[in-house]
C-alpha cells in the first residue's frame, strides 16, 4: 500500500486543488496514468500517478491541499517500477517533509512514453518515429488515416492529427482553460525571488552566426507544407540539448548543498501565456528527438500550456530552462534560473547585422545567446564551453 | 473564395489561436502579429489554418504578404 500525494509542480507551488478525478475507487492504475486534474497557479494540470495497484480513498474535490498531502491510497505492489526509480532526472522523493513549499516532487518522473498505451491493441502500420510521437502526444493511432506507403501512418499524419485535436478545445480541458493571472504572478514572484536570493548567478553571452542554419532551414521548409515546417526555435532547442551532452555540469539540480547533474536532458521550454504569465514545461529527452519530433512536441506543449492540459511530469522534470524570444522579441535576454535548476539558456531574436566572414563584412542573420548559471554548481569556463558547443552545433545543422 | 469568406476564415483560425483577439479592432494595414501579439508559433499555426481552409499552398517566402488583413485577403483571393 502506498500514498499517492499532491505533487510539487515546480518550486513555487504550495497547495493544489483536485478539480476532477479520472479514476474511481477500485480502479487499477499503472505507472504514468493520468488519474486526476489538479488546479494550480499554472492552470489545470493532468497529474500522473507512478504507482501500480488499486486506487482507493480519493481526496475530496475543490479543496486546497498542501503539497505532499495524501490524495489517494494505492493498494498493491505500491512501488514504481525499477525503470522509473532509475530515471536520472527523478528528484529525490524523500528529501524534504511534504509540507515544505520547496518539497521535492513526490512523483517519480517516468519517461513520457509510458504515459499512454491505448493504441497498442489495434494493429496499425506506422513508422517508428510516428509511433513514438503519437505516444507522446497521446494521439490514438487507430483513428488515423495513413498517408504513407500501404496506408502507413507517418509522422506528418500524427502531427496533423495533433493540430486538429487542438484546434477545437478538447472537451475535458474546455472548462478549465484558465489560470488565475494574479495567482500566477504571485507564484512567479515567489520562485524568482527565491532564485535571486539563493542562487549566485553568473552570466555569459555570445553572438552566433545563424546563416548556415537559416539556409538549411529555408531549404527544409521550401519543400514542405506549413504543417511540416520548422521554426528556428527548434534548431536552437536541439543545438542546446546536444551541447548539454558535452557539458553535463549545467544540466541538473542544486539541492541540499550539492549539485546533482541529470543524465537525461529534459529541456524546460519557456512559454509566454497570453494575457501574462509564464510556464516552462519539459520536452523530455530533447537531445534524442529528431527536429520534426521536437517541432511536434513544441507545438503540442505551447497549445497545452495555454489551453490547459499540461502533465505533472512536464512540470517536475525540466533539468534546464531554455527561453527563446522569437521573431518579435528583444535582441538578447539574460535569464533568471528556475530553482533548483542550475542554468538557463536564452536566445534573442534573429537579426540581420554586418558580420565578418573570411575578411569581408557581409550581412548575416545573427542570434544572441546567453547563459545564466549557478556559480555554486559551475564556473564561467564551463559555461563558455556550453555556448561554444551550441555554436558548433548550429554551424552543422545536418547533424542536428 | 471571396473577400468576405476569407475574412471569416481568418477570424475562425485566429479564434483558435488567440481566443481573446478581436479582429474588428485591427485595421487593414496593421501587422496582425503585432496587433494580436502573435509569436512565431502562433503565426505558423495561422498559416496552417489559412492553407487548410482555403486549399491554397502558402510558401514560407510569401509569409510577409499575409502579415496584414488587407494583404492576406488579396493573397488568398487571387
Amino acid at each position: 500500500m502506498a500514498d499517492f500525494t499532491m505533487p510539487a509542480l515546480g518550486a513555487d507551488m504550495e497547495t493544489g486543488k483536485v478539480i476532477q478525478w479520472l479514476v474511481k475507487p477500485g480502479d487499477t492504475v499503472h505507472p504514468g496514468d493520468v488519474v486526476a486534474v489538479v488546479e494550480t497557479h499554472k492552470g489545470a494540470i493532468d497529474v500522473e500517478c507512478f504507482l501500480e495497484g488499486v486506487i482507493d480513498k480519493l481526496a475530496p474535490l475543490d479543496t486546497d491541499l498542501r503539497v505532499g498531502a495524501v490524495l489517494a491510497i494505492v493498494q498493491g505492489t505500491g512501488v514504481a517500477t525499477a525503470a522509473h526509480m532509475a530515471s536520472a532526472a527523478a528528484p529525490a522523493a524523500s528529501a524534504l517533509p511534504p509540507v515544505s513549499p520547496m518539497a521535492a516532487p513526490v512523483v517519480n518522473p517516468a519517461p513520457v512514453a509510458t504515459a499512454a498505451a491505448p493504441m497498442t491493441s489495434i494493429r496499425v502500420k506506422i513508422s517508428p518515429a510516428a509511433q513514438r510521437t503519437a505516444r507522446e502526444l497521446g494521439v490514438a493511432v487507430g483513428n488515423l488515416q495513413g498517408s504513407g506507403a500501404d496506408g502507413a501512418v507517418t509522422l506528418a499524419d500524427v502531427a496533423r492529427s495533433a493540430i486538429k485535436s487542438v484546434a477545437p478545445p478538447i472537451d475535458r480541458h474546455a472548462a478549465r482553460s484558465g489560470f488565475d493571472p494574479a495567482q500566477m504572478r504571485h507564484a512567479i514572484a515567489a520562485a524568482m525571488s527565491r532564485s535571486k536570493r539563493e542562487i549566485p548567478h553568473y552570466y555569459l553571452s555570445s553572438t552566433i552566426d545563424f546563416g548556415t542554419a537559416q539556409t538549411w532551414l529555408d531549404a527544409w521548409n521550401l519543400q514542405r507544407e506549413p504543417i511540416d515546417r520548422l521554426l528556428p526555435a527548434v534548431l536552437l532547442l536541439k543545438a542546446t540539448a546536444k551541447a548539454l551532452e558535452e557539458v553535463p555540469q549545467l544540466n541538473g539540480f542544486y539541492e541540499n548543498g550539492a549539485c546533482r547533474p541529470s543524465a537525461a536532458i529534459h529541456a524546460g521550454w519557456a512559454v509566454a501565456l497570453r494575457g501574462g504569465g509564464l510556464v516552462a514545461p519539459a520536452i523530455h529527452d530533447a537531445n534524442r528527438k529528431t527536429l520534426a519530433e521536437l517541432m511536434s512536441a513544441l507545438r503540442d506543449l505551447v497549445q497545452r500550456a495555454r489551453a490547459g492540459g499540461l502533465r505533472s511530469s512536464e512540470l517536475t522534470d525540466p533539468t534546464i530552462t531554455i527561453t527563446s524570444l522569437g521573431d518579435r522579441g528583444a535582441e538578447s535576454v539574460l535569464g533568471v534560473i528556475y530553482p533548483p535548476q542550475v542554468a538557463i539558456v536564452g536566445f534573442g531574436r534573429v537579426v540581420q547585422r554586418p558580420w565578418v566572414v573570411e575578411g569581408q563584412v557581409v550581412a548575416r542573420p545573427l542570434v544572441s545567446i546567453s547563459l545564466a548559471a549557478d556559480h555554486r554548481a559551475s564556473d564561467g569556463h564551463i559555461g563558455g564551453q556550453l555556448l561554444a558547443a551550441i555554436d558548433t552545433a548550429l554551424q552543422n545543422p545536418d547533424c542536428l | 473564395m471571396n473577400a468576405s469568406d476569407i475574412r471569416t476564415l481568418a477570424a475562425n483560425v485566429l479564434a483558435g489561436i488567440a481566443p481573446e483577439a478581436d479582429l474588428s479592432t485591427v485595421s487593414e494595414t496593421e501587422d496582425l502579429r503585432q496587433a494580436l501579439d502573435l509569436d512565431s508559433m502562433d503565426f505558423l499555426n495561422f498559416i496552417i489554418g489559412l492553407g487548410q481552409g482555403s486549399g491554397i499552398s502558402i510558401p514560407e517566402a510569401d509569409y510577409p504578404r499575409l502579415f496584414t488583413l488587407g494583404g492576406l485577403v488579396r493573397y488568398l483571393a487571387r
